[in-house]
Order: C-alpha cells, then sequence, then structure tokens
C-alpha cells in the first residue's frame, strides 16, 4: 500500500467540512422547525453555505491529489 | 513531505496554467509520470492493465479529467475508437506547424522531431523552445460549446424581438426564460442593486456557460472543460478585472485607507490587497474542484468493480453511481449560480455606495428591503 502525507490533509479537511455541513443542517432544519413558511428560502441558503463548505473539503482533495505525483 | 517540494507542487500547476491562458489551449495538470503498475504492451502503447490483470484506476481517472491531443470515445489499446485533434506548435526554429495528432500513433511514433509524451508534446532538438498551442479536447469542447450557446440565444433573443416581452415563451424559450430571469432577479439585483443592469451581460454569459459546460462534461464523451484550472483561471480572471474596473472610490478607500488605528494600516493594507486575489483565486479552485472530484468519484465507483474483481460488487457500484450522477447534476447548476452569485457579489460590494461613516445610501434597494 502506497500512498501520500497529503491523504490524510484531506481526510482532515473531510472531517472539517462533515462538521461544517452538519451544523448548516442543523441549524436549518431548527429553523425551518421554527418558521416552517420560510422553508425555500432557507433550503437555498442552506445548498448555498453547504457547497461553501464543500468546496474546502475540495480545495484538500486538491491538495491530496497534488501529492500523488 | 518537505514544506519546500509541497510548495513547489502547489506554485507549479497555477504557474502552468497562468502561462496557459496566454497561450490559446487550455491544459491544466499535466498527466503523472506513468510508474511502475503501468506495462508497455508490444507495440508500445500504454496499457491500464497490468500483467496480473489489476486495473490502476488513478491512472484511468486521470486520463478521464485531463486535457488530451485526442478525443477518446470508447475501448482502450488498439480497439480505442478515438478522433486525432489538429496539434499547433510553435517552435523558435521551425515557426507555426500544424499537423494532426494522429501523426504520433498515440505516442509512440516520431514526427519532425516530436514526440507525445504524457499528452506533452517534447522535441528532441536542444536548441528548440516549442509552444504547444494544439486545438486539444478542451478547447474544442470550448467552441462546440460557444457554437450551442450562440445558437441558443440568438433564437431566443429573436423571439423576443419578433412576439415581444408579454407574450408566453415558446420552445427553447420556456426552457431559458426562467434561468434568466433567476439570474437577472435572484443573482443580479440582489446582490448588486440598483446598477445591476450593466453587469448582466456578463453574468448571464458566465452563468450559461459553466452550466452548459458543466452539463456537457457529464455526458460520458464530453471533455471536462470546467474542471480545468487553466479555463477556471480566465473566467476568475475576467472577474477580478470586472470587480476591479467597476470599484468606485469607497472601494479602493476601503482597501488602501480602510477605517482603522493608524498603527494597524501596516497590517490591514497588505491584507486587503492580498484579499483583492484570494477572493477570484477561490473561485478558480472552487468549480475546477468540485467538477474534478466529481468525475473522479463517478470513476472511483465504477473502478470498484475493477478493484475487488468481482460482479457482486457491481449492483453497489452502479446505484451509487447512478445517485452522485445525479448528485453532479445538481452541482452543474449549484456551482454556476456559486460562481455567478461570488462574481455578482464581488462586483456588488465595489460597485456599493456608502456614506462617509460606511453607512449604505437608500437606493441601495439590497439594504433597504433586507432591513
Amino acid at each position: 500500500m502506497t500512498g501520500s502525507i497529503a491523504a490524510i490533509g484531506a481526510g482532515l479537511s473531510a472531517i472539517g467540512a462533515g462538521i461544517g455541513i452538519g451544523l448548516i443542517g442543523g441549524h436549518a432544519l431548527e429553523a425551518i422547525a421554527r418558521q416552517p413558511e420560510m422553508y425555500t428560502k432557507i433550503q437555498t441558503t442552506m445548498f448555498i453555505t453547504a457547497a461553501l463548505v464543500e468546496g474546502v473539503a475540495l480545495f484538500g482533495v486538491v491538495v491530496a491529489l497534488m501529492g500523488l505525483k | 513531505m518537505k514544506a519546500s517540494q509541497f510548495k513547489k507542487e502547489i506554485i507549479f500547476p497555477v504557474l502552468l496554467s497562468i502561462f496557459c491562458l496566454f497561450s490559446t489551449a487550455s491544459f491544466g495538470f499535466e498527466p503523472s509520470e506513468s510508474d511502475s503498475l503501468h506495462t508497455k504492451s508490444e507495440t508500445g502503447q500504454v496499457e491500464h492493465i497490468s500483467k496480473s490483470g489489476d486495473v490502476d484506476i488513478t491512472k484511468v481517472a486521470f486520463e478521464h479529467i485531463l486535457d488530451s491531443h485526442y478525443w477518446h470515445f470508447w475501448g482502450e489499446g488498439h480497439d480505442a475508437v478515438a478522433l486525432p485533434l489538429p496539434c499547433l506548435v510553435y517552435s523558435n526554429t521551425k515557426g507555426l506547424q500544424f499537423f494532426s495528432s494522429s501523426v504520433f500513433e498515440h505516442g509512440h511514433a516520431e514526427y519532425n522531431g516530436y514526440t507525445l509524451v504524457d499528452e506533452e508534446i517534447i522535441t528532441s532538438d536542444p536548441n528548440e523552445k516549442i509552444y504547444d498551442i494544439s486545438i486539444t479536447k478542451n478547447v474544442v469542447q470550448l467552441l462546440l460549446s460557444s457554437v450551442l450557446i450562440f445558437w441558443i440565444f440568438v433564437s431566443i433573443a429573436k423571439s423576443y424581438k419578433t412576439t415581444g416581452v408579454t407574450s408566453a415563451p415558446k420552445g427553447k424559450q420556456s426552457f431559458f426564460e426562467p434561468l434568466i430571469v433567476f439570474v437577472r432577479d435572484d443573482i443580479a439585483k440582489t446582490n448588486i442593486g440598483s446598477k445591476s443592469e450593466k453587469y448582466l451581460p456578463y453574468l448571464l454569459t458566465v452563468f450559461f456557460l459553466i452550466l452548459i459546460n458543466n452539463v456537457l462534461g457529464m455526458i460520458p464523451i464530453g471533455a471536462n472543460l470546467t474542471g480545468n484550472i487553466a479555463f477556471t483561471l480566465v473566467l476568475s480572471t475576467i472577474t477580478l478585472l470586472v470587480t476591479s474596473f467597476s470599484g468606485n472610490k469607497h472601494y479602493w478607500g476601503h482597501i488602501f485607507l480602510p477605517p482603522v488605528p493608524k498603527p494597524l494600516l501596516i497590517l490591514m493594507i497588505p491584507l486587503e490587497i492580498i484579499g483583492i486575489f484570494t477572493k477570484p483565486f477561490a473561485l478558480m479552485i472552487r468549480l475546477f474542484a468540485n467538477m474534478s472530484a466529481g468525475h473522479i468519484i463517478v470513476i472511483s465507483l465504477v473502478g470498484l468493480i475493477f478493484i475487488f474483481k468481482t460482479l457482486w460488487v457491481s449492483p453497489i457500484a452502479v446505484a451509487f453511481t447512478l445517485f452522485i450522477d445525479v448528485l453532479e447534476c445538481l452541482v452543474a447548476f449549484l456551482q454556476a449560480y456559486i460562481f455567478t452569485m461570488l462574481t455578482s457579489l464581488f462586483i456588488g460590494s465595489a460597485v456599493a455606495d456608502h456614506n462617509e461613516d460606511g453607512i449604505h445610501n437608500a437606493d441601495d434597494d439590497k439594504i433597504t428591503t433586507t432591513h
């Protein structure tokens, strides 16, 4: 089994993004439960924020891919 | 991994992509050196399958996301169906040369002193400097998608001219009108405010260019154009230029003279200047990473069948691939939306009116509607 130390970094960034998306999803659920009529607006904002957080995890993936060389 | 080596490996693709900005070929990463797993067959053809029957998924995945001098459709080795694309090479000794990439016979023939090694044209003459400006797979897809976008939007514009904006949309128009209105109202107007009309052509162009190329890239034989760092670099550079040239005195005032205590200026001014460049840089990496990662995940899930070498894993692999593919459909729209939204956010911050104390004016409808 060969690999690069960058893969560990990718894993760590995935943990960070996991926590981030978990927080976003959890708080979005709370907000929707409190104000169900704002469902669509909250959902849109949730998707945008989740995509932004996901981007950070993908930065880690890119660095890990560079580590493959 | 040493810090210097790590730094070098980040800087190299970035420098390479800056170089590619000035050549027309949109090369991103150079493919990695083929390691010992890739054996060469009798004809010298690089194979993905080693003698023991193992398939190198990393190699296959990279070949799918990287640019190429061939448009590979299907098949492996001798059965491969691929369209050779034209090569344009500028040399300081031989001048501009034009030939088909089929002259290299998939990397094991020499032509005019050039060889094709890992999708890179290399010259055997040490005194010769060559610039590869070939029409590669990504360039072809960019041209095809430009023609597609031109056809779609010219015909839509024509139908608005003949039937007017008040009558019900027809055909293509009914699909694209909600998207155009979405970009105009939900992206441009909410983030830029009253000056949004001026920037709408750019935002619409960016949105549909990214969206259509994302969708084309998801078709199995499509090229991964939006997952190419040179392509995203050009888009984010245009965003940087648009933001910088439309910045008013408040925007530049906040960068070169932020309202902070005097000693802090030493720290704040460099940070603000770096901030101008990090925002488009993040845009570049976000689109590139999201699209490339999506393609790699799909390939890797299919590759599970070849890693486990059993048929029984295929239902799981195919189900997950379908799931990720559907998710990628969402991501294709989402990334086009996010790129456009952040671009309009940056433009909005550059053109926003402020009073001397930094409070927004009443005509800034972004603020008046939310507060």
